[in-house]
């Protein structure tokens, strides 16, 4: 769905030149690669469950963009969307992901064992510490296109996994449509509660029909394992804690994923991955491992040193503010998080967060000090 | 976890609905229809209505659903597009809004099983054998041009048209909306007189244009309502939407909004006669310059004109003013008497908005089942009396005697 692939070869009536967007005020991933051509020789195709080139690419019709902010642009609607659409999505994905080329391949590891360190980032100045990703699972349509059978599937598998979890991870499952009210204020004030997507580049996707049918949250009883059915992926799984101690917010990550990916197995229903794009996701965005690995962190110094951006971009790190992407930092406490998502495995990107945080820790003591930091600032990794 | 349905049965209706399809789509129908159901059962996809409240949720039952979602029209709409705007807006406890929406023509033909009751609950008891009358001729409304400007502030007459052929806003290609446009500019282009104008693409619209537009109360904006964005009408904005407008600024065309064409008559004061004689000229010249070119308007003499909404089938016609009832709207029998007069009341910013400064619009309420001049006929009689009634209670009088039958 949702905007009707029947209608597609109804739209063959028309030219190209008729039907191409026109995407002159644009400024996304999609609008930089779709030419003309492309979209002619793409357009009368379809994925086996009837996803077409427009639902590709209608998110980024419908949301110019920002001159600052490249968004995507596009999303993909079943697993088979980023093959039969490749030659949009190939040249988005490698714009998007540093070059990443369509022979290369994406390394998984989720052996929290190889993360070194992680453990004794400083409290003082690392606030809380957390790290998500996106699981889809195979066969079934992604949330742009499914339909309310599959979606409630999905859902009902997923409670059936989450709800044979034992130990620190049991939990239990709390669907949008009844939750009661005080429900509600306690999965808002635990910062847990996820509402109907507001923004125009998920809404224009398809991805909040039917809402919030087949929608819920589910968290273990420490209130530190936390998965999102339905919402922008399948599944969204974070593991999260107040302090610096990224190691075990890692650990708790692997081993809970894990767990929960086994069980899936167990009903033939794996997840969505392949060995050129790791685990496959609704928006191309979040391809190879989905994770991002991040701290709020006080860095008010640093964060008005001329050369902050930069140490950024060289520890390949990002920063947001503390409401989340797209907001702004309050009282000097960043949101830091790993920047790439394709072409490194997890261990590696929460690595990078690691060591790029701790790097910051120390440039931001030095500050504090009075002394300077050049003799710090890292090489590019 | 879900029954298979029969190949064969699916095939049976499919086959049945395809001597109205044409060739080109019937495979893509059946290949889609095909997968949908043969993996989930309706059990599995109906919707969950039990927080609605609109006229589809009141209407749309399991086995309905079940068999229309075999369905789909020729141009590859199906059931649950005509309904996603109903599952994704609950409603409001006062207010029963639709809940659904035409994506073309054979809309209303493929999935008359829901239709026809939704039609009938929203338009008063419209059955599906009546006939609708279209009454598009000026000199038919008695009275009219005298309505008192000491109340009457404006007037204002507007309808929708769609284009015969082509898909409607939540289903259209820009290839489609294009081509509407197209048509539309040069229909609009060849008119003379009192309706020459001009035409405002909304994508390349200067900022200057742009103000007066607005300070006109012309333009009209990427809709936000979720009861549009969700049958899918926003799409490829702003791409072939634009407003069109004569140079006395009292005749307006929008193109491509929640429909092909929504055609406006307006101007201050009461004299309403003259703001329906441009309503009734214009719409019939534009018609008629459509018609030379090979294009007529979506019209049946059940349905009258066809419209994306089912709210807006008949006449598509909302007649109304902006009238001071500051005492009026007081009165405890504002509501009844506005009810037995078949007028409605909104707020100056139109529906849902509130009452300012004592100020309403009072418009009808019907589209279908009755005739444009009908209608207009009712505004014009029931302001006169509503004006008459708010003189009376100014000076202290009662209104008692003046409280009409119900028409």
């Amino acid at each position: 769905m949702p905007f009707g692939n029947t209608h597609n070869n109804f739209k063959l009536n028309y030219s190209v030149d008729d039907e191409f967007p026109d995407l002159s005020k644009h400024n996304n991933h999609m609008a930089k690669v779709l030419t003309k051509e492309l979209y002619g020789k793409m357009r009368d195709k379809q994925t086996p469950t009837g996803f077409t080139l427009d639902d590709v690419i209608q998110t980024g019709i419908d949301n110019p963009g920002h001159p600052f902010i490249m968004t995507v642009g596009c999303v993909a609607g079943d697993e088979e969307s980023y093959e039969v659409f490749k030659d949009l999505l190939d040249p988005v994905i490698s714009d998007r992901h540093g070059g990443y080329k369509p022979t290369d391949k994406h390394k998984t590891d989720l052996n929290f064992e190889n993360l070194k360190g992680g453990d004794d980032l400083d409290p003082n100045y690392v606030l809380s510490s957390r790290v998500r990703t996106g699981r889809s699972i195979k066969g079934y349509a992604l949330p742009p296109h499914n339909s309310r059978g599959e979606r409630r599937a999905i859902e009902k598998l997923s409670i059936e996994a989450l709800s044979s979890l034992d130990g620190e991870f049991k939990g239990k499952y709390y669907p949008l449509k009844s939750m009661t009210d005080a429900e509600q204020e306690q999965l808002i004030s635990d910062h847990f509660l996820f509402d109907k997507p507001v923004s125009p580049l998920l809404t224009c996707a398809g991805m909040a029909r039917d809402w919030p049918d087949g929608r819920g949250i589910w968290h273990n009883d420490n209130k530190t394992f936390l998965v999102w059915v339905n919402e922008e992926d399948h599944l969204r799984v974070i593991s999260m804690q107040k302090g610096g101690n990224m190691r075990e917010v890692f650990r708790r990550f692997c081993v809970g994923l894990q767990k929960i990916e086994e069980i899936f197995k167990k009903h033939n229903h794996g997840f969505m991955w392949n060995e050129h794009l790791g685990y496959i996701l609704t928006c191309p965005s979040n391809l190879g491992t989905g994770l991002r690995g991040g701290v709020h962190v006080k860095l008010p110094k640093l964060s008005t040193h001329p050369k902050f951006e930069e140490i950024l971009t060289r520890l390949r790190l990002q920063k947001r503010g503390t409401g989340g992407v797209d907001t702004a930092s309050v009282g000097g406490v960043f949101d830091i998080s790993n920047a790439d998502r394709l072409g490194s495995s997890e261990v590696a990107q929460v690595q990078l967060v690691v060591d790029g945080v701790k790097l910051m820790v120390e440039m931001e003591k030095k500050l504090e000090k009075g002394e300077a930091i050049d003799s710090m600032i890292p090489a590019q990794k | 976890m879900s029954e298979t349905v029969a190949v064969s049965e699916t095939e049976d209706v499919l086959e049945r609905a395809s001597t109205t399809m044409s060739d080109k789509v019937e495979n893509i129908c059946h290949a889609m229809a095909q997968l949908t159901l043969r993996e989930w059962s309706a059990e599995d996809e109906f919707p969950d209505l039990s927080q609605h409240n609109n006229l589809m949720a009141k209407h749309l039952t399991t086995d309905m659903y079940s068999r229309l979602r075999k369905r789909v029209t020729p141009t590859g709409f199906t059931l649950d597009r005509v309904i996603q705007p109903g599952v994704d807006n609950p409603g409001h406890p006062f207010i029963m809004t639709v809940g659904c929406v035409a994506g073309d023509e054979e809309t209303y033909e493929v999935f008359k099983e829901l239709l026809d009751p939704v039609i009938e609950d929203r338009h008063g008891g419209y059955k599906p054998s009546d006939k609708h009358k279209t009454d598009l001729n000026p000199d038919n409304l008695k009275g009219g041009d005298d309505l008192d400007p000491n109340y009457v502030l404006s007037s204002r007459v507007r309808t929708g048209r769609s284009i015969r052929g082509f898909c409607l806003p939540p289903h259209c290609s820009r290839g489609e909306r294009r081509m509407v446009e197209k048509l539309s500019n040069e229909a609009l282009d060849s008119l003379t007189g009192d309706l020459k104008g001009k035409y405002y693409a909304l994508k390349n619209m200067t900022d200057a244009e742009q103000q007066q537009l607005i300070d006109d109360h012309f333009l009209f904006d990427k809709p936000v309502s979720p009861l549009l964005l969700a049958s899918g009408m926003a799409r490829d904005w702003p791409d072939a939407r634009g407003i069109w407008h004569n140079d006395n600024k009292t005749f307006l065309v929008w193109v491509n909004e929640e429909d092909h064409l929504r055609v406006i008559s307006m101007q201050k004061g009461g004299n309403m006669k003259e703001v329906f004689n441009r309503f009734c000229t214009g719409l019939t010249k534009i018609e008629s310059l459509f018609k030379e070119k090979g294009h007529e308007f979506m019209w049946n003499e059940h349905l009258g004109y066809v419209l994306t909404c089912p709210s807006n089938l008949g006449t598509g016609l909302r007649a109304g003013v902006h009238m001071k009832l500051p005492n009026m709207s007081k009165h405890a029998k504002f509501e009844e008497v506005l009810k037995r007069l078949r007028l409605q009341k909104r707020g100056t910013g139109g529906v849902d908005t509130a009452a300012v400064g004592g100020v309403f619009d009072i418009s009808n309420a019907d589209r279908l089942g009755f005739s444009e001049v009908e209608l207009v006929q009712m505004v014009v009689d029931g302001v006169k009396l509503l004006t008459e009634m708010e003189k009376r209670l100014e000076k202290g009088q009662s209104i008692d005697d003046l409280i009409p039958a119900q028409k």
